[in-house]
């Protein structure tokens, strides 16, 4: 979206404030409700985004007119970056608002949420609003080679194997075309890993090498770029993609948010998710099939699970019999249990095992 | 055989010296370990001085300090006032003589009762120091100042006058005792901070100075400039509430010959007419002797008192102190706390046993008081605070039987002393507070004043609900406040400027966001030389007293003009100066205005001003209107009449 249309854009929400101020209405900007209640599944695109429903911020109340107050203010410095050719963090615009008196936000969730909310009300992406996260960057481990535009505009050329040391290639926050881009790939598959505990174990026990995968450290709830750039490397280098997390209800939000989009981000699902990303595991069942040691689920865990049944995103029959073993066992496991048989029992035994009965190894 | 022992007893009975007495009753008089001895001993002294200073019309000015002594746990008080002085004659035997006193036979409310309170202090400094007591007192500017070291003989229960001097004392009047005394002040600091404080509480009208061994100073400042009025004694009992066993002693006694002339005579709030309905009501013939009542007549008599209504007993035998000055008392003292608010109360007098007593209390709420901590209890009679023994007084048993979580206080099973930001004051005054011991630091379980108790807090509570409610809806109403005026006007300033185009006029917009009438209100104060009295009469001593200003703002935030009666409630207290508008009536309780039709986003102002208060006093105005919905309006509530 070019930097004009952004403006446009931006313009368009003063102006809807602006007219019915003129009007004698009290202002009021409406935009999709951000819950679990309001995504539904888009056949077109393959991934789950937000639904019909749509909340509003009127005036009327205290916490919609500091919004309101707030989106013109965030906007009014989005077009002034626009127009000097800046960018800034978003944590660079929570401590900006420290000046805006009133319509300073109380904590970065606050701000941060604002610029998805002005993102689903606009159809812009940040990026386009010149807002990027200080995201550092998750890993990439295997054979392929990438270049990268950097800051001084020279294209370089980086193979994540050879190039690279034991932390691997760290994904930048824009991980778009003009900045990114597939040279070269040999490999057969993608293994995005929650933990980084468990990409240093496959990284030291050279599975990338030995079975011709690609791994990606996921870190955690994995960032925009993370997920962006699996979403590229599947599409344009036809690699399918397999997510290994601990067992716990978290962790499966973390393959959600992969697979189909996360809530928080629905209206971009289709520039994120990779619909085909399969879930390889630690899943209840390898808990009885692998016998791994466990923990007990805490009362919040159960809930986790509980609401994951209602959450449209696991409505499958993989999902919903998953969870529901898992709440009849009470357990839950981590990757990285595995190692009671042995350091290299998941790079030998367990990811060939689970990656055959995907189709992707023989035993 | 039997005899012999009853000669051998006799002949120890005899041998019991006040000494003995004392050391076997220690624990009762208050002086059962080092800790509670201190206590007790500054306790007696300035309750002595109080009473005298009141009795004076004096406004009391009380130094107390301690020194440690040469030897361990030795400790001297020095107590001072300014009080009338003690005459010469005198000073031996109040000094050095048990159960010598005046006020044990008045029927008053009085703080010391039994007169063994400072001659047991001397005593009890006697036997844990062996150090005599040194007094000086002065009656007037132009008499001379006693001294005296004074023991007691404690075989004979009289004082020894070690040392008798006239000395140059530059006091007007007043009197200074100093005792050495075995006490332990590191424990007993906090109980003797605790009762300077809360005996300044209930004694408004008095200055208190403590001086710690260390030097430290701590003043508690007088916040009343005016005496408690004077109670007058009383000579006989009131009927109701008057135990069997009392009433057929007075009917065995009584000098009187017809029935009706007893009841007259030997009671209080007793007139023809109220003595013939008990009569009637008890078939007692008015005329017979009241001599010659069976116990069951008498029985009838006693029912009959229950039944017939009987003026309550006349007030001035009372010295309650009166919600004002608990309030301003209570706020002085939890200033560093700065509680969110205080309520408190004043019961009318009641009477148990014949005895008239009247409840008062009080709450102070919130600000940084604990949450998660019990509520404290202040607790006082005839303006003493009470210390120990919480658990067995009657405050404490009434206040336990309240269901607390109605009122937004933790409590579980709603029983028993509830949990939150609280600081509970109750104050029994009676012409005799029915302690459960000697030692005077509870008040027995008495229903009438368990009762009494129990109305006063849930009156309390009742005011602090309301105020809580207030301030909740008030909140609500300020964030819409801050809505419309600040943060409307900078969101159409925004979006103005971000269009390049004029600001656009908001006006209608916020009728429409607020749809309410706003009644906001300011108070200040403004210290003047005079205190006014009353309209044209002005205070004669050279005062600082207090303007309070009260500005009263309606904004119209309806879209259609409104015309409405408003009423600001104003403490009886309090003198109205200045008023604008003129209001329509005013009374002892408020001030009535017939406001003018007021149009949309108008804002329509008040200005008055309350003479005869302190700062501080009144910091709230409570609002009603009449004449408009009351749910159109904020700020106010309606009017339901007086």
């Amino acid at each position: 979206m070019s930097s004009r249309e952004a403006l446009m854009k931006l313009n368009e929400i003063a102006l809807k404030v602006y007219t019915d101020l003129q009007n004698n209405e009290i202002p009021k900007i409406t935009l999709p409700t951000r819950a679990k209640s309001n995504i539904v599944f888009d056949k077109k695109l393959n991934v789950w985004k937000y639904g019909e429903s749509r909340k509003s911020r009127s005036a009327k109340t205290l916490d919609g007119a500091y919004m309101l107050l707030r989106t013109m203010y965030v906007a009014e410095f989005i077009k002034t970056m626009i127009e000097q050719n800046k960018s800034s963090t978003l944590r660079e615009l929570y401590y900006i608002s420290e000046g805006w008196d009133l319509a300073k936000f109380n904590s970065q969730q606050e701000s941060d949420n604002l610029a998805e909310d002005l993102e689903t009300i606009t159809g812009c992406l940040r990026e386009d609003f010149r807002l990027r996260p200080e995201e550092d960057g998750a890993r990439i481990i295997g054979n392929i080679v990438i270049e990268e535009k950097t800051r001084s505009g020279e294209k370089r050329r980086i193979h994540c194997q050879d190039d690279v040391g034991d932390a691997g290639y760290s994904i930048p926050y824009n991980v778009e075309k003009e900045k990114i881009r597939f040279v070269k790939c040999d490999a057969d598959f993608i293994l995005a890993i929650e933990t980084g505990g468990m990409f240093d174990r496959l990284v030291e026990n050279g599975f990338d090498e030995t079975h011709r995968a690609i791994l990606v450290h996921l870190k955690g709830q994995p960032a925009r770029s993370t997920r962006r750039i699996i979403k590229r490397m599947n599409k344009e280098l036809k690699l399918p993609v397999f997510v290994f997390t601990d067992c716990d209800p978290w962790s499966y939000r973390i393959y959600a948010s992969v697979a189909y989009g996360a809530i928080k981000t629905a209206h971009i699902s289709e520039y994120l998710a990779t619909p085909s990303a399969q879930f390889l595991g630690v899943t209840p069942s390898d808990i009885v099939n692998y016998e791994l040691p466990t923990d007990k689920l805490t009362d919040e865990d159960v809930k986790a699970l509980k609401s994951e049944l209602t959450d449209p995103r696991f409505n499958t029959t993989f999902w919903k019999d998953e969870i529901k073993l898992q709440l009849k066992l009470g357990k839950k496991s981590e990757q990285q249990a595995l190692a009671k048989y042995g350091l290299d029992y998941v790079t030998d035994v367990y990811l060939p095992e689970k990656l055959a009965s995907f189709g992707i190894l023989r035993k | 055989m039997a005899g012999e022992v009853a000669y051998e007893l006799a002949k120890k009975q005899r041998e019991i010296s006040v000494a003995e007495f004392f050391e076997r009753n220690k624990h009762i008089l208050g002086f059962g370990n080092p800790t509670r001895a201190i206590v007790t001993a500054v306790k007696e002294a300035v309750d002595n001085s109080l009473d005298a200073c009141e009795d004076a019309g004096i406004l009391p000015d009380i130094i107390v300090e301690v020194r440690r002594g040469e030897r361990e746990n030795e400790l001297m008080m020095i107590v001072e006032d300014n009080g009338p002085g003690i005459v010469e004659k005198q000073i031996p035997p109040i000094f050095g003589k048990l159960l010598y006193g005046s006020r044990f036979h008045s029927i008053r409310q009085s703080r010391g009762q039994q007169g063994i309170g400072i001659s047991a202090v001397v005593l009890y400094g006697q036997l844990s120091t062996g150090k005599h007591a040194r007094i000086i007192s002065k009656i007037g500017p132009d008499r001379p100042a006693y001294l005296f070291e004074i023991g007691i003989d404690t075989h004979r229960n009289s004082p020894e006058i070690i040392r008798k001097d006239i000395i140059n004392w530059d006091k007007e009047h007043g009197t200074r005792i100093e005792i050495y005394l075995v006490g332990d002040y590191s424990r007993g600091r906090k109980y003797l901070y605790e009762y300077l404080q809360n005996t300044s509480i209930v004694n408004p009208h008095a200055r208190i100075e403590f001086i710690e061994p260390n030097g430290e100073r701590h003043v508690f400042e007088r916040v009343a400039d005016e005496l408690p009025k004077p109670t007058v004694e009383l000579k006989k009992p009131h009927p109701h509430g008057i135990e069997m066993g009392t009433l057929l002693k007075m009917l065995k006694e009584t000098k009187t010959k017809k029935l009706l002339n007893f009841l007259k005579n030997e009671f209080i709030s007793m007139g023809e007419r109220t003595s013939m309905a008990v009569c009637e009501k008890a078939s007692l013939d008015p005329d017979m002797n009241p001599k010659e009542l069976t116990r069951e007549q008498a029985m009838r008599l006693l029912n009959a008192f229950k039944e017939v209504k009987i003026m309550a007993p006349p007030t001035d035998c009372l010295s309650p102190i009166g919600e004002l000055l608990i309030k301003r008392s209570l706020k002085h003292e939890t200033r560093e706390i700065s509680p969110e608010f205080i309520v408190a109360t004043t019961r009318s007098p009641s009477v148990y046993s014949g005895h008239p007593f009247q409840v008062e209390a009080g709450i102070v709420y919130g600000g940084k008081l604990d949450r998660e901590s019990p509520v404290k209890i202040l607790r006082f009679a005839n303006r003493v605070p009470l210390l120990y023994q919480q658990g067995e007084c009657v405050t404490t048993i009434a206040l336990s039987n309240i269901d607390w979580r109605r009122y937004g206080l933790e409590q579980r099973g709603g029983k028993g002393i509830p949990v939150g930001p609280a600081i509970f004051f109750i104050h029994v005054a009676s012409t005799h507070v029915p302690f459960t011991s000697e030692s005077k630091e509870a008040i027995a379980d008495i229903p009438e004043i368990e009762n009494e108790v129990k109305l006063a807090l849930r009156e309390c509570a009742r005011k602090m609900q309301q105020h809580i409610s207030k301030k909740e809806k008030r909140k609500k109403t300020k964030e819409k406040f801050l809505l419309i005026t600040k943060i409307l006007p900078e969101i159409a300033r925004k979006s103005a400027s971000m269009l390049n185009k004029p600001v656009p006029n908001i006006d209608s917009v916020v009728t429409k966001i607020m749809d309410v009438v706003w009644i906001d209100d300011h108070i200040e104060y403004e210290r003047v030389k005079r205190i006014q009295k009353s309209l044209d009469e002005f205070s004669s001593r050279e005062e600082h007293g207090c303007i309070t200003k009260i500005r009263i703002t309606v904004v119209n935030y309806k879209r259609r003009p409104l015309k409405f009666d408003l009423y600001a409630v104003k403490p009886s207290e309090a003198i109205v100066g200045f008023v604008n508008p003129k209001p329509v009536k005013i009374t002892d309780k408020y001030i009535k205005w017939s406001l003018p039709t007021i149009q949309p986003t108008e804002k329509f102002e008040i200005y008055f001003e309350l003479a005869g208060l302190k700062e501080g006093d009144f910091d709230e105005n409570e609002l009603y209107v009449e004449g408009i919905k009351p749910e159109y309006v904020i700020g106010a509530n309606k009017w339901e009449g007086e």
